[in-house]
């Protein structure tokens, strides 16, 4: 046994690896059996990586979450800053200018007003809730854009680990409400055709949500939202930390 | 692999600095913006290497694996946050993921509308 314990504690980063599959895996599991496939497994399996961080809070003092129990300190290197980034990166591989010149200008205009308004009422409702520090604010209205946007943002502002968790912990609030409500909302905001469903995924972004939504609104839909919904997490990581941090600290000066 | 491996680095290195840069310029002490800028850093070289007719498996899966890896690095991030003290302000998280989305439907009600009657 005390050869186990040497080897897990030596290979931090591989631990982590297996307990983030096998988590998956359950989650995946979960999703298709009590929810029908209709709440995507990733945000299930972000949802449960949180309240497994609150658990490690309550066993450790420490503000690292779970990774603060010695055999899973390796989830601070996996989901650490330099991996996170460099994986959001290489999602714009599912980009291209094909997709761009496709959504055309419709596209662009949701994605503005998408990010702008969970941007602004993100920040505001923090804002209420007591938050004064212009980072703070930040981060957690990029967290009412994604759970993507939200921890890149306060990485980048310098925001502190409980903040980060807040945003995503918003981000994935979100992309539920955004699966389990848009079936439901369908006909009243008149989602009934291709142009329809690119505006609806400029606006709303979360691209899982959008995905889980729109099929289970109409099949045929998804790959149209899909189109504008790839574009916001990066338009998003690209404005929310510079020009909407700017025009936040401009108006709370 | 490896190919497509080192076409994200090198977005990814050019992206930071530019982030970085912005970030001095701008007299704030952080890194503006460098993940999206190396998006868009990679879009360009993709669309590049595609016009060339080097775009292969090779490139694909380099990129593919980083690609598919991003979901499980939110998750052990989320896991290793401090969740204990965020969760006082959990109302916040579930008021600002629900609340908008609903003015959202109505924002998107309005522009289809409009949409509609200029057509």
């Amino acid at each position: 046994m005390k050869e186990l314990e040497v080897i897990l504690d030596k290979n931090g980063l591989i631990v982590a690896f297996f307990f983030v599959g096998l988590l998956t895996w359950a989650t995946d599991l979960i999703s298709k059996k009590a929810f029908n496939g209709r709440v995507p497994g990733s945000a299930l399996a972000i949802g449960l990586g949180l309240i497994l961080g609150y658990v490690g809070g309550l066993f450790s003092e420490g503000e690292n979450g779970l990774a603060d129990l010695s055999y899973f300190k390796g989830l601070t290197v996996l989901g650490g800053s330099l991996f996170r980034d460099f994986a959001i990166v290489a999602t714009a591989t599912g980009a291209s200018f094909l997709l761009i010149r496709k959504s055309g200008l419709l596209g662009l205009v949701s994605l503005v007003l998408g990010i702008g308004l969970f941007f602004f009422l993100g920040a505001s409702l923090a804002w209420a809730m007591g938050y004064r520090d212009v980072v703070s604010l930040c981060t957690i209205g990029a967290g009412a854009c994604t759970y993507i946007v939200g921890p890149v943002t306060g990485g980048a502002l310098g925001a502190s680990s409980e903040v980060i968790a807040l945003s995503i912990g918003t981000g994935v609030v979100k992309t539920i409400a955004v699966t389990i409500f848009t079936p439901m909302m369908a006909k009243w905001i008149g989602l009934d055709s291709p142009g329809a469903a690119m505006a609806y995924g400029g606006i709303m972004g979360t691209s899982s949500g959008v995905a889980a939504g729109l099929a289970a609104t109409d099949p045929q839909l998804v790959p149209y939202g899909s189109v504008t919904a790839t574009f916001y997490t990066g338009l998003g990581c690209l404005i929310c930390p510079s020009l909407f941090y700017l025009v936040l600290s401009t108006l709370l000066s | 692999m490896i190919k497509g491996l080192a076409l994200l680095a090198f977005c990814f290195l050019l992206g930071m600095w530019c982030g970085a840069l912005l970030g001095t310029w701008l007299g704030i002490d952080a890194n503006v913006g460098g993940v999206g800028f190396a998006m868009i850093f990679l879009l360009f070289s993709k669309e590049y290497v595609m016009r060339k007719g080097a775009w292969d498996e090779e490139f694909a899966f380099g990129l593919g694996f980083w690609n598919k890896l991003y979901i499980p690095i939110v998750i052990a991030m989320a896991a290793s946050l401090n969740v204990k003290s965020a969760l006082s302000s959990g109302i916040l998280a579930l008021l600002a993921g629900i609340l908008p989305v609903f003015i959202a439907f109505g924002l998107i009600r309005i522009l289809l509308k409009k949409l509609k009657t200029n057509l």
